[in-house]
């Protein structure tokens, strides 16, 4: 266990059967963390007959063995369980809904860290303050809000409750990016006569990159994942709900299913994956620069 | 340093600085009337379809209009057209928006300038805010304090018009006893009343209703504020089950995630392959909790003893010789094989937090303890803890909160039936299942109550800090 401070005697092998305890350690603590995903993406490539009586690991005692293997449960979750349909929803639920509130929060999180004006403050207390607020005190109140302005079940009520839940986190994240910036950088915009409009526009924005992708993964993520917002504001009706309602009503329906269940499951999770895998630097960096999601 | 256009000189030409004026006056209104329009287009599921036949007829392709109004336009292709418009307004027009408020701001003397800058790049934000969570907080306060008494007409006809005392004539005959008058003025009375040995308040407003045919009439609301829901909330042997629950998932689902994190990212440190070895915990993080949900009940799946196994769980239980358990029924397993469902995906969170804070220590320290004598343990308990205590407590809220809201976990995996009950859920039925807003906004107000003080610390903090200039 002495990486730290390897003494100089000690020769490779050494230092191997020393570090045995602590990989074994790491390699059980990934094994765990892994089989119930590994078993769910298994099971969904096998018939429901094989699943039904025999367990997902004897699968992998012959996994060459062709004949086992089959594409027909995703086909099935696909068509006849809607899923294809709720994936197009779930897309079109999540990309306006991520984008649209980085703007609003770009300007408002530019304002509070270079501006001067009354109440400032006050008002980014009340932003910070916001982010620890339970989802559920919101959900009543906009419920009504809905009825009245005929909202309900439309994206477009799902989009700006999305937007109006995801602004904390994003002026926030984005404010703390912004207000690092050097503030001769600023300084000698203003002083050639740039306006805040322009320094925001030609400094802010190109260099706040980063922190935007951060908040943007952050808010796919959360979006594409959300399960309770979906089920109030859009409803199951399966012309417009999203694959984690889907999924849910699934396992209402079809509790013992779990041909469909697993394929259906991995559906969900095809696109949180990839984003995931693919711009996992930049998760890490906007988890890093303090997430307190409300 | 990247370039900057300097504004262009104010121009000494009133005509020329008035036609500017009036065009930017014009482009606010034609993007305020486009916002409009596109919140109808968005709303109505019908509209895409409206609007190709209306281009169609436009462009005079006669034909095509006709085919699509027979076979309808694909609902994929009506859903797609809709984000799109999505996209452009909520991009484009709102950047069109800030810009032409800020292009009218530059036209004002210098001295508003500086006090309505400011009010048009935060303004958007703060109006959502305040739609969206400060108005909703003030709301379901409110609401969490109405009661569901019966035999009080919710709204009462115009027969108290001519009452100087609705609220006593109101509750004549009723079950509700009146007491006193705290404000009685000529429409608006708040009134203390006796209800089942509890006192409450009667508030009665005049208000603008609409009723079911459409039609607006003034009528009197008569709402009924008290705590008897607050009183369900803290004594039905329902919601004891609720927040014994609750405890036991802050409890046990905090500490499981964050020290599981913490020991994993100290082991990690040490060996190679340290990227590889943390993702395979990271990558729950990328999963919803109703794909864990499903991921998770496949491994609790559980068969009569005697049939073969198909759960991971019940099989290694079963082939150590013991019966198979039915983890998501049985009480007390249940409530724990659920908790679990959340430390898979938390731990993740906490590790990387950790981890980067554990790269914070300077190597020479641990050195230093090392060559004094002190034990791996030694140096983990007395001096990494306590070095990185911060992030911890940090990570520590962090999931706290996150567990406190729980619902998704819960409703699909047991829907809060076999003693599985959570608070979340519980509001989350209270609102759909029963339509009690009453109840239901209690519960969100006691969640809300609990994240008091960690809100209370963070602006703390914030102002410790300070903020720029």
């Amino acid at each position: 266990m002495s990486s730290y401070s390897p003494s100089p005697h000690s020769s490779t092998v050494q230092r191997f059967f020393q570090q045995a305890p602590v990989r074994a350690a790491v390699i059980i603590i990934c094994l765990i963390w892994t089989l119930p995903s590994v078993g769910m993406l298994i099971s969904s490539f096998r018939s429901a007959n094989q699943i039904r009586t025999t367990g997902w690991w004897t699968a992998l005692a012959h996994p060459f063995e062709m004949s086992q293997w089959t594409l027909e449960n995703y086909t099935a979750v696909l068509t006849a369980d809607g899923m294809a349909n709720a994936f197009a929803n779930s897309l079109i639920i999540t990309i306006p809904a991520t984008v649209i509130p980085i703007t609003l929060a770009a300007f408002a999180a530019y304002a509070f860290a270079w501006m001067r004006f009354p109440g400032r403050d006050w008002l980014f207390a009340i932003v910070v303050g916001l982010l620890v607020v339970p989802l559920q005190m919101a959900l009543i109140p906009i419920l009504r809000l809905y009825t009245n302005l005929g909202l309900n079940g439309t994206f477009l009520g799902t989009w700006l409750a999305h937007t109006g839940f995801g602004l904390p986190l994003a002026v926030y994240l984005l404010y703390n990016y912004i207000s690092q910036l050097p503030r001769e950088l600023f300084e000698s915009a203003w002083i050639d006569g740039a306006s805040h409009y322009t320094a925001f526009t030609r400094l802010v924005l190109p260099l706040s990159v980063p922190a935007i992708a951060s908040f943007a993964i952050f808010q796919f993520l959360w979006v594409w994942n959300d399960l309770l917002v979906a089920l109030v504001f859009l409803g199951t009706n399966p012309d417009v709900a999203i694959v984690t309602a889907r999924l849910t009503a699934m396992v209402g329906t079809k509790g013992e299913a779990w041909h469909l269940l697993t394929a259906g499951a991995f559906v969900t999770m095809v696109v949180p994956l990839i984003v995931f895998f693919s711009l996992q630097r930049y998760f890490v960096r906007g988890i890093l620069a303090g997430s307190v999601k409300g | 340093m990247a370039p900057v256009t300097v504004n262009p000189p104010p121009s000494q030409n009133t005509a020329f600085s008035l036609v500017r004026t009036a065009l930017s006056v014009g482009i606010a209104g034609l993007v305020f009337m486009v916002l409009r329009w596109s919140f109808g287009f968005l709303k109505d599921r019908n509209a895409p379809q409206e609007l190709l036949l209306n281009l169609y007829n436009w462009l005079g392709l006669e034909q095509a209009a006709a085919t699509l109004s027979q076979s309808g336009l694909n609902p994929l292709t009506a859903k797609l057209m809709i984000a799109a418009v999505a996209l452009l307004v909520g991009v484009a027009g709102v950047w069109i928006l800030f810009w032409v408020a800020n292009d009218l701001i530059g036209q004002l003397p210098e001295r508003w300038r500086e006090i309505i800058r400011p009010v048009v790049f935060v303004g958007p934000a703060i109006m959502l805010l305040t739609v969206y969570l400060i108005y909703p907080v003030i709301n379901t306060t409110y609401t969490s304090l109405t009661e569901n008494v019966l035999n009080v007409p919710k709204v009462v006809p115009t027969q108290f018009w001519e009452s100087d005392s609705i609220a006593a004539d109101m509750v004549t005959g009723s079950n509700i006893t009146f007491v006193s008058y705290l404000i009685n003025l000529d429409q608006f009375e708040i009134a203390r009343v006796q209800f089942d040995n509890q006192s409450m308040l009667l508030i009665i407003r005049s208000q603008t209703v609409t009723d079911r045919d459409g039609v607006r009439s003034r009528a009197f609301t008569a709402t009924p504020l008290g705590l008897r829901n607050y009183q369900f909330a803290f004594t039905s042997p329902e919601m004891r089950i609720a927040f014994r629950n609750n405890l036991l998932w802050l409890i046990i689902g905090t500490s499981g995630s964050v020290s599981i994190g913490l020991v994993f990212a100290t082991l990690v440190d040490k060996i190679k392959r340290e990227a590889l070895a943390k993702t395979f915990i990271f990558l729950p993080l990328a999963i919803s909790f109703v794909g864990a949900s499903v991921i998770w009940k496949f491994v609790y799946a559980w068969q009569p003893a005697g049939r073969s196994q198909i759960g991971l769980l019940n099989a290694i239980v079963t082939s150590l010789g013991f019966d198979p358990i039915p983890w998501i029924i049985q009480t007390p397993f249940n409530t724990y094989a659920l908790i679990v469902i959340m430390v898979w995906l938390q731990t993740g969170f906490a590790m990387v937090i950790l981890s980067a804070a554990l790269k914070g220590i300077p190597g020479e320290i641990l050195e230093a303890s090392r060559i004094d004598g002190a034990t791996e343990f030694q140096v983990f308990f007395r001096i990494i803890i306590p070095m990185i205590r911060g992030s911890i407590i940090t990570v520590s809220t962090t999931i706290f909160i996150a567990i406190l809201k729980v619902f998704d976990i819960v409703y699909v995996m047991t829907s809060g039936k076999f003693e599985t009950e959570v608070i979340a859920n519980r509001m989350f039925v209270e609102m759909f299942t029963f339509r009690n807003f009453g109840r239901a906004s209690s519960l969100a107000v006691i969640l809300l109550l609990v994240v008091i003080p960690i809100m209370v610390i963070n602006i703390r903090n914030l102002r410790k800090q300070g903020i720029n200039q």
